[in-house]
């Protein structure tokens, strides 16, 4: 995987690590166990194509106190990497998306793509919001050439070009559709389609499969790594599945409950293609998911301290 | 078919009752006037041609006060919805005059415009101005974030995602308040007519009054009530269903 095309960089960009960063891949507390996961150093320094400098996030609530949502996040993405971001809901894995697209200023900390900080959005990051987004009054066509239509490319490329992605999703077809008529399988692939036709250096996709049915999202899967393996972006992928994590991700994250910290990461060598049946995958997802419960249990446990103080 | 055929029935039974109240003379036929008294009134002021005229003149009024009211809500709109000092300054001020029934801006317009169609015209304005104004402004709320969150996302900003993603995206709310301003554009308009006597439907319904002539205030209350129904129920009602279609805001 190191091998994509974007691991080419200018000279001047630093190759060390980021100082304060650990090069190994287990961090946090050392308390769950990890022994019976595949785990492997990173070995490669590589520059990273999304790295996350001590990212914070706090916003003042109605009732006036300052919440801390997300607290010193440090995260690395290298070019051609597939990260899952695991966490509890509630743990603000979806808003870390919106600020790496530039869509929400962070309190402090910064957002480097290939080391450059993001100061707003930008065509090199789409991306996929959980709720989609597709504009309801354009054609599926008129979805994916939207992107390349505001960088003024010309109709017959655009045209041409989203042809070109439409058949990536299979749904070719469908160019002259309207949103309302396909299903919600149909409108994740237009979805993907459109972001793709961006050309994005990286994608984020924020739980872009929790609403589909498990067949389609297993289809969505497989095609999902098939588009990776054809194109070569780097993924950013959050999910509260952790199955699907490591069905698909080269590294899992997990994310604490509020603040959101980065608890562990989680190196998934295990071979591909993966299944999400298969056992060596369910074993690696339960081992992250012992991990995982202690932040379920507390974000359970504020909702029901909610309840009852109501 | 079957709806065309229950409607066929309604109507029928209506003015079935209201021959038989007719023929039963429980009142005089000068306040009470027969369907058939009616439908002679309206074949005589269609062959006279002052049905026609009638119509002609208001309809030309309200277009041309309707769309300019149109474009100036929406400006309006458009404006308080972007300002948060102009909403909360101009948007109160403009809900609390949406309660003012137009027919009362006549003793101003009167007195800056005279017995023009300019004076029409502006109590037009006024009626249907603000609630397109505010039903603009409500759309740019009630519009889903997602749409211009997406728009900014694929390299969309300043005028171009205005024009290419927050307009589309308000649509719906926006033909709604258009639809809102018919309305109020169509009641102004006919209340104005019936009172500055100078020509359109209001007029006729008023010259009716004036001669004692129940058959023909009746005949031309139908054909506003028709024409109303029509651009309203028809033109608009259809629009919306459309829209709200494509835009899943129903169950398609």
């Amino acid at each position: 995987m190191s091998t994509t095309p974007q691991n080419a960089y200018p000279a001047a960009l630093p190759t060390a690590p980021r100082p304060g960063v650990h090069p190994n891949v287990l961090r946090g507390k050392p308390a769950c166990s990890t022994a019976t996961l595949p785990l492997r150093p990173i070995a490669e320094v590589v520059v990273p194509k999304v790295a996350l400098d001590a990212i914070s996030l706090s916003y003042k609530t109605t009732s006036g106190e300052r919440l801390l949502a997300l607290d010193n996040i440090s995260l690395q993405v290298k070019p051609g990497e597939f990260l899952c971001i695991v966490g509890p809901s509630g743990c603000g894995k979806s808003t870390l998306l919106h600020l790496i697209a530039g869509l929400q200023p962070q309190t402090s900390g910064k957002v480097l793509v290939d080391g450059t900080p993001v100061s707003g959005p930008g065509t090199d990051r789409i991306l996929i919001f959980q709720e989609l987004g597709l504009f309801p009054w354009l054609t599926v066509g008129g979805n994916v050439e939207f992107g390349m239509k505001m960088k003024n490319i010309g109709k017959a490329e655009r045209e041409e070009k989203a042809q070109y992605y439409l058949r990536l999703v299979h749904l070719s077809k469908f160019r002259d559709s309207y949103i309302h008529q396909l299903s919600g399988g149909m409108r994740q692939r237009v979805a993907l389609a459109r972001a793709l036709a961006t050309e994005p250096d990286v994608l984020l996709m924020d739980e872009p499969f929790a609403a589909l049915d498990a067949q389609t999202r297993d289809l969505l899967h497989d095609e999902l790594e098939r588009l990776r393996a054809e194109t070569g972006r780097t993924i950013i992928f959050v999910t509260h599945n952790v199955r699907e994590a490591v069905r698909l991700g080269d590294r899992v994250a997990l994310l604490t409950f509020r603040p959101g910290r980065v608890k562990q990461e989680f190196s998934v060598s295990l071979p591909r293609p993966r299944q999400m049946e298969q056992t060596d995958v369910a074993r690696t997802a339960r081992d992250i998911l012992d991990c995982l419960r202690d932040e379920i249990n507390k974000s359970l446990e504020e909702e029901y301290a909610d309840e009852k103080a109501r | 078919m079957k709806k065309l055929a229950k409607q066929l029935i309604f109507y029928s039974a209506l003015i079935g009752v209201w021959a038989l109240l007719a023929k039963l003379r429980i009142w005089p036929p000068y306040l009470f006037p027969p369907p058939w008294g009616v439908g002679h009134a309206l074949w005589d002021g269609f062959a006279d041609h002052s049905f026609w005229i009638g119509i002609a003149v208001t309809m030309k009024r309200m277009l041309i006060g309707y769309s300019l009211s149109v474009v100036l809500g929406m400006i309006l709109g458009l404006a308080v919805s972007s300002s948060k000092f102009l909403e909360e300054t101009l948007g109160g001020l403009l809900v609390s005059l949406q309660s003012l029934p137009s027919i009362c801006w006549i003793p101003l317009a009167v007195l800056w415009f005279g017995l023009t169609e300019k004076a029409i015209l502006f109590v037009v304005l006024m009626g249907s101005l603000l609630s397109i104004t505010i039903a603009m402004e409500d759309g740019r709320k009630q519009m889903p974030k997602i749409y211009g969150m997406a728009g900014r996302n694929l390299g969309a900003s300043g005028f171009r995602l205005f024009w290419s993603v927050l307009l589309p995206a308000s649509l719906p709310f926006i033909v709604n308040g258009m639809k809102q301003g018919w309305a109020f554009a169509w009641r102004s308009l006919i209340q104005a007519e019936m009172i500055f006597l100078s020509l359109g439907l209001g007029q006729l319904l008023m010259m009716g009054r004036d001669l004692s002539d129940m058959s023909q205030v009746m005949a031309v209350m139908i054909l506003i009530v028709i024409l109303g129904y029509l651009v309203d129920g028809l033109i608009f009602r259809t629009m919306e269903r459309r829209l709200q279609e494509k835009y899943g805001l129903t169950p398609a």
